[in-house]
């Protein structure tokens, strides 16, 4: 019979010879293969200490953006929102007041800003949205909470640490968003 | 009134000697867990436990303190004093084979030779086999009394493997009887001391490789190790015999297996291997110069290398070959180990007559 694929495989039948009926060549060729692979690299490692390292254009948790000054950069235009596929993000604005300027960069700004992490999918499109360079994704991940709505982030998980007050924390999380546009 | 006579000394050197082999085959048994472990995970380029202590060493401790900890449970519609017999069983067979294993020659305290042997039977050899034969009813009586049909499964077929194989087991060494003409253990690992090359040519493995496969066949078997891990198929039986046990009654199966596992690789070792024999060195000469306690602990020493690694071994099968079918065993088992340690047996029988004509 003619077959219709051209990937069958003809199954070999023929019996076992003495050889492959010892069995125990066959058991000795396979403890060689075991044995060899203990001095193999191994493929674990241990996790908390040790880490892999993450492709450049990884996106993990999304971190709100200041400028050096320390004024946050989101003006709640609303665009991250719309080019959300899965309606994650939601955001009220408010116009900023006379005394409020090293608070916020524009005129406007997020009053609240909050993300479902359950509803996103990680896609980077609000990056991507963002006129403003306010809102990109950083490399923390595997967010952990005991209930639903400790995974709504709100505006303090989401922004990053304040430059004047806390510099040291601005930096790091900074320093990875450098290596990031670089690649 | 014979009893009495028994000299005070030689009762506390053997209580002694006694207590200390049980703690030592405990706490090995303990690190095997732990070696099975790492074997594991580095044949299967895995790292294996590392959080507890360093490199993981306080793993079984951690292991041994959780079975201490968890719940007894007791099925309602188990038999009950069968039930806690089981385990006991299973644990106590396993550390009688120690008392005939010579762990090594004798050492001399306060002007006294102390025999490194617990009891010197003149029958070792038929003891540990009755031993050996008596842990069946460990996993026959845990699996029965469990009252329930996958363990009872599995204690039937434990029960079938290890008399098939007891079979093949037995005929295997009557073959390495003839050889030495004696069934004391420690008669057997003199005998291959005083071979040539510092014991190395004495070495029984070289007279009998063949009974030597099939003990060492026979041995897995017996220890319920794969390939041979039917009665404890984890994924065809749900554990197998052990499945209605909790807390420290199925940590004492658990722990029983690994001491099989010990107490097989040294009679194995002393069967075949020498014992405590150390390969290419002369005891005796050595120990003129040396001192005789100093050799005796050298011969523990060689003994226990010899043990790790048939113990390495039992690991090495169990992470490379996988479990054997039921009539697949029972074929090897009746169909091909006895004939062959049959025609063995022949074999030695013509061979010693022809060189003794």
């Amino acid at each position: 019979m003619a077959s219709l694929t051209n990937r069958s495989k003809v199954l070999e039948q023929t019996p076992l010879n003495f050889m492959e009926r010892l069995y125990l060549p066959n058991i000795f060729k396979g403890m060689a293969i075991t044995f060899s692979h203990i001095f193999k690299k191994k493929a674990t490692i241990s996790y908390p200490e040790e880490k892999r390292p993450f492709s450049p254009v990884f996106r993990g948790l999304h971190v709100l953006n200041r400028d050096e000054e320390g004024r946050e950069n989101c003006t709640a235009c609303g665009l991250c929102a719309v080019a959300c596929p899965a309606e994650a993000i939601t955001m009220e604005g408010a116009e900023r007041q006379k005394n409020e300027e090293h608070l916020y960069r524009e005129e406007k700004y997020a009053a609240k800003y909050e993300i479902n992490m359950l509803r996103c999918i990680f896609c980077g499109l609000c990056e991507e949205a963002c006129p403003k360079d306010a809102i990109y994704m950083s490399e923390t991940f595997a967010p952990s909470n005991f209930t639903r709505q400790g995974f709504i982030y709100s505006k303090d998980e989401l922004l990053i640490p304040d430059p004047t007050t806390n510099k040291e924390g601005y930096e790091a999380a900074r320093g990875l968003r450098e290596a990031q546009i670089k690649k | 009134m014979e009893i009495l006579q028994i000299d005070l000394f030689l009762f506390l050197e053997k209580l002694l000697l006694i207590g200390g082999i049980i703690t030592f085959s405990l706490v090995i048994a303990m690190y095997t867990t732990y070696a099975e472990r790492k074997v594991a995970a580095v044949i299967q380029d895995r790292l294996g436990p590392n959080r507890a202590g360093p490199f993981g060493l306080a793993q079984p401790l951690a292991d041994g303190l959780k079975l201490f900890f968890k719940e007894e449970i007791i099925p309602l519609t188990s038999n009950k004093v069968l039930f806690i017999i089981g385990p006991a069983l299973a644990m106590m067979t396993a550390m009688l084979t120690s008392a005939v294993i010579p762990w090594g020659s004798s050492i001399n305290v306060f002007g006294r030779d102390v025999s490194l042997q617990i009891a010197d039977v003149n029958i070792g050899v038929l003891y540990v086999f009755g031993v050996v034969s008596l842990g069946v009813y460990g996993i026959m009586i845990g699996g029965w009394s469990s009252n329930n049909k996958f363990s009872l499964i599995a204690a039937v077929r434990g029960a079938s493997q290890i008399i098939s194989y007891e079979l093949a087991m037995g005929l295997s060494l009557i073959a390495l009887l003839m050889l030495t003409g004696s069934l004391s253990m420690k008669t057997i690992v003199e005998q291959q001391m005083s071979g040539g090359w510092g014991g190395f040519l004495g070495w029984n493995i070289l007279y009998q490789p063949l009974g030597f496969l099939i003990f060492l066949i026979c041995v897995f078997a017996e220890c319920n190790r794969t390939p041979f891990d039917l009665p404890e198929a984890e994924n065809e039986l749900n554990f197998g015999y052990h499945q209605e046990y909790s807390s420290m009654k199925l940590g004492f199966y658990l722990f029983a297996e690994y001491i099989n596992m010990f107490i097989s690789s040294a009679v194995v070792s002393t069967l075949f291997f020498g014992g405590y024999d150390i390969p290419f060195v002369n005891e005796t000469t050595l120990a003129a110069s040396w001192g005789g306690n100093i050799v005796a602990v050298m011969g523990f020493a060689a003994l226990f290398a010899k043990i790790v690694f048939f113990l390495f071994l039992f690991m090495w099968v169990r992470w490379t070959i996988p479990r054997f079918r039921y009539d697949q065993l029972m074929d090897l088992g009746w169909k091909k180990l006895i004939p062959l340690a049959l025609a063995n047996m022949l074999i030695t029988a013509i061979v010693i007559l022809w060189l003794n004509k």
